[in-house]
């Protein structure tokens, strides 16, 4: 096995090495973020002043539709596939990923699934326009007829996340170095291996719901429809069966990325390291069993409505001890504040207060108020880009000299994150405003009294929008011209197998695993660290 | 460690690109026929998948002669089949799920629950919530005009007098057996390296799947002709048939894949420590098995 990558085009479309293939993921994610932050613009240049500008309004429900799904499912989902993919196997001493071919597979699965979903945009009828949450009847008796490829997009999207996970959870579980323990494995490992699972889980119910649109839109039967026995609100408690897990698929990992970076710039071993395992599981336990708190207002049963409310305050408890566990990581150390640091910062401060308003929401009698308004807007987007985007970006640049062999510039690296905090939240803290002062989410116009807030969030929009092509820059510029580096600890904090390896690591790393049997915690100790036990492969 | 032999990292492959196209492919078929009508391309697709399942378990039983699969590649195998089992779990549980909450809860509702008043005149004059639900509420509205009419007839337990022309039980016997005769199949070839006894009862089991199917057939060709009960005859159709025809589904690619094991056990590739393909397929037809049980209670019985 001792060679290097093929030349040309085959080197990608063939691969079996889960450097490429990681490679692969996050380039596509990245493709998919642009496309799903152009939907955006159009979304918030529409919304730039009240009455209509730009688009029609059925072109306004397509684009908040497919922004929703392209970012969800093309940009969050797999570009933490395709970290998971590099930094699992360096990260626990595995040769590759546990089935390598699958691997390939459940990549490439995916171009055909996005260009399909795309191509109903320029479609008889446009493309889907029921919003990214899909409800029946919307999506049933009234949808376009493009939401049938829609559906077999899905059942794509969801085939691909399943095979990618089964590929963690065998690697994870099988392929683990010797001495490297389930508690002494990286957190991030911890993070991938819980939200595999949930995504097994549920990426299956998901495609039962679009199974049953499938049928009920084509052959007659009566899951959603109440003229036959059914019910559209059951559409919505599969739907959320999925849902609310997903959200947790999208943040777990970033968790992880944050527990490996907090601690490196830091200083200190991360604090709490079995507790975060625990509240990453709990969480992961309790996300099955809250998802009616999407449908306070659907006619769910007083009863119903209590426990929704409790058991989703109950997530607060295993987060509250993550973030206490970042911020007492972060107490005493030395800390320097490198780009991935200040993400990781941001990601606790912001993130925290995305989990504020969740906890807002999660009161029933609130959510009268709340519910289908910008505040919710507001609320997710404080998870999903704060959270997740941040720590994948946070995660770019602590890792990109490993991949690449060069440095990133610092100086570019803080623009970009200092231009998307402010773009960030200039966007989205207003729309907390506008939500409270009940303003509806998914509309192409809005009274007047919404308009200064609306235009503060589009200029905010379009600023955050500008800081991603600084991003893009920024990698594609390391990457070509960026210094090299060969050191294999970047980051005189580090601690980690993927640190033991030789930077850039050799296209096949641990093809005999490294020898951890006295590895005592989940740190490596000094030792460990300069026996660099990766650099004897080749 | 150093007793095992290293990983096995297959090289580069044509196969996964090929077999993403045809996924590809039946997939934008698959829309283009619903919307169309026109079924060619996703049929192309299905069979450009199934010459690639083809070719790709070929490439995998080749390199397991080869010898190229370690011990610890083959618990990765275990692990992508039991965790593949269990995702098809869950997606039956999507509509186990489904079934109990529009028995339920949905249908009470409809009937009038939610008012506070047994008779329904709020909602569905004449429309009676009993499952199995034979009577729609857009039939007790509109009568015959009606999109979704409900069955004359249902397939529930038929009372103790009846059982024996009662297809589901000889549906349920024939499935049960069929999990014991593939363990007796597995057991002959483990314990004894009875290659004879091994493909009898492989054999059996295979005759009990295609046996199983043509009753379900029967079944279907029934409750269409006789008990008025289709696919679009409001949600007791649409649940008795999306389960159980999912269920059929399943049970055929089982049949299937323990036919292919039976092929291969004559051509001597199965030893008692080496019959890892046959393993997996047993798993998965007992998986089969345990849904048909569930399905038997949930579907047919209560």
């Amino acid at each position: 096995m001792a060679h290097g990558p093929a030349k040309g085009i085959t080197r990608w479309l063939f691969t079996t090495n889960h450097k490429d293939i990681g490679t692969l993921y996050l380039w596509f994610s990245f493709a998919m973020f642009i496309l799903g932050g152009f939907f955006a613009m159009v979304i918030r240049a529409e919304l730039f002043e009240p009455g209509m500008q730009l688009v029609r309004p059925e072109f306004f429900n397509q684009m908040t539709t497919m922004h929703g799904l392209v970012m969800v499912f093309g940009a969050i989902m797999p570009s933490f596939v395709g970290l998971a993919n590099w930094m699992i196997p360096l990260m626990i001493g595995a040769p590759d990923m546990a089935l390598p071919r699958m691997n390939n597979l459940s990549f490439w699965i995916l171009p055909p699934a996005f260009l399909m979903l795309a191509s109903t945009l320029f479609m008889e009828g446009g493309g889907p326009n029921f919003g990214w949450t899909f409800y029946a009847p919307l999506s049933t008796t009234y949808a376009p007829d493009s939401v049938n490829f829609f559906i077999f997009a899905i059942h794509i999207m969801g085939a691909s996340s399943i095979m990618g996970s089964i590929n963690i959870v065998a690697t994870v579980l099988n392929m683990r170095a010797p001495g490297m323990t389930m508690m002494k494995m990286p957190l991030f490992v911890w993070t991938w291996l819980i939200t595999a699972f949930l995504l097994i889980a549920v990426m299956p119910v998901l495609a039962g719901a679009v199974t049953m649109m499938l049928m009920d839109i084509n052959f007659g039967t009566a899951f959603f429809d109440a003229a036959g026995g059914g019910d559209p609100v059951l559409f919505q408690h599969i739907f959320w069966f999925f849902g609310h897990p997903e959200v947790y698929i999208i943040i777990l990992p970033a968790f992880g990325v944050i527990s490996e970076i907090i601690p490196t710039f830091s200083r200190k071993p991360l604090f709490g390291y079995a507790s975060m395992v625990y509240a990453t599981s709990a969480i992961a336990f309790l996300s099955f069993i809250v998802w009616a708190h999407h449908m306070f207002l659907v006619g769910i049963p007083i009863s119903g409505q209590l426990y929704f409310m409790y058991a989703t305050m109950l997530i607060a408890v295993p987060t509250g001890v993550k973030v206490f566990n970042w911020v007492s990581t972060m107490f005493r150390g030395s800390i320097s504040y490198e780009t991935p640091m200040l993400f990781a910062i941001a990601f606790i401060v912001l993130f925290t207060l995305g989990g504020f308003t969740g906890l807002m929401l999660s009161i029933a009698p609130s959510d009268v108020q709340y519910h289908d308004t910008y505040f919710v807007v507001a609320h997710f987007h404080y998870v999903m880009v704060a959270g997740a985007v941040f720590s994948m970006s946070a995660a770019v640049y602590y890792w990109l000299p490993k991949w690449s062999g060069r440095m990133y510039s610092e100086a570019m690296g803080k623009l970009h994150f200092w231009v998307s905090f402010i773009g960030f939240n200039i966007t989205f803290f207003p729309q907390h405003f506008l939500g409270l002062a009940g303003m509806p989410r998914r509309y192409a116009d809005y009274a007047l009294q919404f308009a200064d807030w609306n235009m503060v969030s589009s200029i905010g929009a379009f600023i955050y929008g500008a800081s991603q092509i600084l991003f893009l820059y920024n990698v594609v510029a390391t990457i070509v011209a960026g210094k090299k580096v060969s050191e294999p600890k970047t980051w005189d904090g580090a601690n980690g197998l993927e640190w033991t390896l030789p930077t850039p690591p050799p296209y096949h790393t641990f093809t005999t695993p490294p020898d951890l049997r006295d590895l005592h915690d989940h740190q490596l100790t000094d030792d460990q660290m300069e026996e660099h036990p990766g650099s004897a492969t080749h | 460690m150093s007793s095992e032999a290293e990983y096995y990292v297959p090289e580069q492959s044509k196969m996964p690109i090929l077999m993403a196209a045809s996924l590809g492919l039946a997939a934008y078929g698959g829309g283009h026929w619903m919307i169309t009508g026109e079924g060619w391309i996703c049929l192309l697709g299905i069979a450009a998948i199934a010459v690639m399942m083809y070719a790709w378990f070929s490439t995998v039983i080749d390199e397991n002669i080869r010898g190229l699969p370690n011990a610890q590649l083959k618990r990765s195998y275990v692990w992508g089949m039991s965790w593949f089992i269990f995702s098809e779990v869950m997606f039956f549980a999507a509509f186990f799920g489904a079934l109990f909450y529009l028995r339920n809860i949905a249908m009470p509702w409809l009937g009038g629950e939610g008012v506070g008043v047994n008779n329904p005149v709020l909602l569905w004059n004449g429309f009676e919530a009993e499952w199995p639900l034979l009577h729609t509420p857009d039939q007790a509205l509109n009568g015959e005009d009606a999109r979704f009419i409900g069955a004359h007839e249902s397939l529930a337990f038929p009372g103790w007098s009846n059982l024996l022309h009662w297809l589901p039980l000889w549906n349920t016997i024939v499935l049960i057996s069929s999990s014991f005769t593939v363990h007796i199949a597995h057991h002959a070839l483990k314990h004894g390296d009875n290659r004879k006894k091994f493909n009898l009862w492989l054999g059996i089991t295979v005759a009990l799947g295609v046996l199983f199917l043509i009753l379900q057939v029967a079944e279907y060709y029934e409750a269409y002709t006789h008990y008025g009960l289709k696919l679009t005859s409001g949600i007791y159709g649409t649940t008795f048939f999306m389960l159980t025809g999912f269920h059929g589904v399943h049970v055929t690619m089982g049949t299937l894949m323990l036919g292919i094991q039976l092929v291969r056990s004559y051509k001597g590739q199965f030893t008692s420590d080496d019959h890892f393909g046959f393993e997996m397929a047993s798993w998965y037809w007992h998986f089969v098995d345990v849904v048909w049980v569930m399905l038997f209670f949930f579907v047919y019985i209560l």
